[in-house]
């Protein structure tokens, strides 16, 4: 009964955080016109209506899972990688280029092959606001922002330039198709779910290793819980954000190949489709842990995939979830301060908890 | 010269959203607060101010108070935005930089939401149009790229100096340093640190909608979900750049401005060059490269920037 009340504190303010998430987002709802009960049940019902929209929802979390474990890794070593979506955008470029070259090789090669190459351009790219951020002091949110944009850019003369399909004739400036050999296959026939998810699942398990079982994730995690006791400790501290900065991109470079080979089978505009940002609120919904980041991007490839029923089924814009993302954002960062505020916490016990206690006393 | 010219011009004209959000920037963060929502408020202020003229009279011109009406939507709304980013980073003290982005988010997400259902497609409307001064415009050189403006540019240029006199002349502007600089000193002379946060950020994300109001109202004159494409991260930027100063911000607005102008004049004039992506790209990658050489402007900043007050926590 005594630590009991802890307990209920917690649930209590992650249920009231709830509500008032939902809420919000009724109003939103309300002021564009739309039935809030309708719009919700579509949300959350669709999904489960047969095989092949649960398979959707899953192949959405394959990118978010890689993206948020990536997020999870620089957040915890004290860096935010706001940057996630130009490293995609890299790792597009980078596999799309290798997988346009890899006819003649054999799949087992050339998969792998193509995920590299998305790997590394990422690392590189998330190298920069490493490195920026640990040697000249240069803010990371601002730089990956800004790095964003020139990604954005930069794939943008890729598909119109270099990476162009030559015999596309709707003027649309896109990639050539994949060869074969280079396209991650679908588990089943007519469901999107393709083999990355293998990829996904081993990812988590590989950085929850890194994380919690080896000496870098604990100098990592050191580094981003206390800068200055880590120095102290020894710990390398600029060496361990560059390279969590460089694990991070190359997660998000992985993301986008993997969308790349999967789903979208050519580079063009409007690839990243936002998971950049998405798998920041998956991290921070899974509480920065690898594993809990399975079930947090599994509720959100739910609400992403709400959006394609949206926009067939009501009158709603599919933009409400991205609306919905920033609530959750701004909720939960408010929710993290108020679970652990200890004055919080006591004025919670008095108000509800010191009658019961009092009479036991008698 | 006629490339000089025109890219002069729309400098002058162009740096106004910009320095409005930066100035606006500028006071959230002299008070200690890091809002990288910025982006957001933009994108809500440049909604209304779409939505407020578009409601009225559709793509026809509207009378001149319509759309002063929806410059002041979009200052309202941003100091409501602003208002609700101090709930979640004053009194809850959530760390600023992720509440900003979701900030950001929410903001785009709202004026993507709300454009999709009031406005529906691609419209344009008639906006606030430059005039001429009819004297002054005619020098040679200076007079269009000087005097050729719509008169909100005027009013923006002036907020330059009074934002200084509030800044550091006045008994507010010396409550929000003090609340940035050392809050638990300002606390102990009763100042209300957390109250002069909150009307920082109310003043500061009034300033972002307003820009973003200008934005569609005086230069695009049409809404898009992507129309403020990274400026509130770069208004956010130039502060840094600007050490916190408003004339040096409004330099650097004017550096960042020229830059963005230059790219889009020099597609215009010289149509062969094929590489626009790469002119496009110049204006972040200048704003990485200034940040990155200029490390020592650090220490201008607020020192307690980023960093919630909490009066009940000791040292």
């Amino acid at each position: 009964m005594m630590n009991n009340y802890k307990l209920w504190f917690k649930i209590s303010v992650i249920a009231c955080a709830f509500l008032i998430a939902l809420i919000a987002g009724a109003f939103v709802i309300l002021a564009v016109g739309g039935n809030v009960f309708e719009t919700y049940w579509i949300i959350i019902s669709m999904p489960f209506r047969n095989f092949r929209s649960l398979c959707e929802v899953f192949t959405r979390m394959i990118p978010l899972t890689i993206i948020a474990l990536g997020i999870c890794v620089s957040s915890r070593c004290g860096i935010n990688n706001i940057g996630a979506e130009g490293q995609m955008y890299m790792g597009v470029v980078a596999s799309c280029a290798v997988a346009l070259h890899c006819e003649a090789l054999p799949k087992f090669v050339a998969v792998p092959l193509c995920i590299i190459a998305g790997a590394l351009a990422g690392a590189a790219y998330g190298f920069i606001p490493g490195f920026l951020k640990a040697k000249l002091e240069v803010s990371e949110l601002l730089s990956t922002v800004m790095l964003n944009y020139a990604a954005t850019q930069f794939f943008l003369f890729c598909i119109r330039v270099p990476l162009l399909d030559p015999n596309e004739k709707t003027g649309t400036p896109m990639s050539s198709r994949l060869p074969e050999s280079a396209v991650l296959s679908k588990f089943f026939r007519g469901a999107s779910l393709h083999q990355g998810i293998i990829l996904a699942l081993i990812l988590v398990a590989v950085i929850y290793v890194l994380l919690f079982k080896t000496t870098w994730g604990y100098k990592m995690r050191a580094a981003g819980a206390s800068e200055r006791a880590a120095n102290y400790g020894g710990i390398d501290v600029p060496f361990y954000l560059i390279i969590a900065m460089c694990i991070s991109g190359a997660c998000s470079g992985m993301a986008g190949a993997v969308e790349l080979m999967g789903v979208q089978g050519r580079a063009m505009s409007g690839i990243t489709s936002g998971y950049g940002f998405s798998g920041i609120v998956v991290a921070l919904f899974a509480a920065l842990h690898p594993i809990a980041v399975i079930p947090a991007s599994f509720c959100f490839g739910i609400l992403l995939y709400s959006q394609v029923n949206l926009q067939i089924l009501t009158s709603v814009p599919p933009n409400l979830v991205e609306t919905v993302q920033g609530i959750i954002i701004l909720i939960i960062v408010s929710v993290q301060m108020v679970i652990n505020n200890p004055y919080a916490l006591e004025k919670f016990r008095k108000r509800f908890f010191t009658k019961k206690t009092g009479l036991t006393e008698v | 010269m006629e490339l000089m010219i025109n890219t002069l011009t729309l400098t002058a004209r162009f740096t106004v959203a910009l320095l409005i959000a930066s100035m606006g920037e500028m006071f959230n963060q002299k008070s200690g607060i890091f809002n990288l929502g910025c982006e957001g408020i933009m994108s809500m202020g440049a909604f209304l101010g779409m939505l407020v003229p578009f409601l009225y009279g559709g793509a026809g011109t509207v009378p001149g108070y319509i759309n002063a009406a929806g410059l002041i939507a979009g200052a309202l709304c941003g100091a409501l935005m602003g208002l609700l980013f101090g709930v979640v980073v004053i009194s809850f003290r959530a760390p600023q930089g992720i509440a900003g982005i979701g900030l950001q988010m929410f903001g785009v997400g709202l004026a993507g939401t709300f454009f999709r259902s009031y406005i529906g497609g691609t419209q344009s409307i008639t906006g606030i149009n430059a005039k001429a001064i009819p004297v002054l415009s005619e020098i040679p050189v200076l007079g269009p790229i000087l005097f050729t403006h719509n008169p909100v540019v005027y009013i923006a240029y002036l907020m330059v100096p009074v934002a200084w006199y509030i800044i550091f002349k006045t008994p507010w502007g010396l409550k929000i340093r003090a609340a940035g600089t050392y809050p638990k000193a300002a606390d102990s002379l009763g100042i209300n640190v957390n109250k002069i946060r909150y009307e920082s950020l109310a003043v500061g994300g009034a300033m972002a909608g307003f820009a973003g109001a200008f934005l569609t109202l005086c230069q695009a004159k049409m809404f898009n979900a992507g129309i403020i494409s990274g400026r509130g991260f770069i208004a956010v930027a130039l502060v840094y750049f600007g050490q916190w100063h408003p004339v040096k911000i409004f330099l650097g607005a004017l550096l960042f401005t020229f830059a963005q102008s230059l790219q889009t004049q020099i597609q215009i004039f010289v149509p062969q060059f094929g590489y626009y992506e790469f002119l496009t790209m110049l204006p972040y990658i200048l704003v990485i490269a200034v940040l990155a050489f200029n490390r020592k402007s650090n220490k201008f900043g607020p020192a307690a920037l980023g960093k919630p007050f909490n009066r009940e926590q000791r040292v």
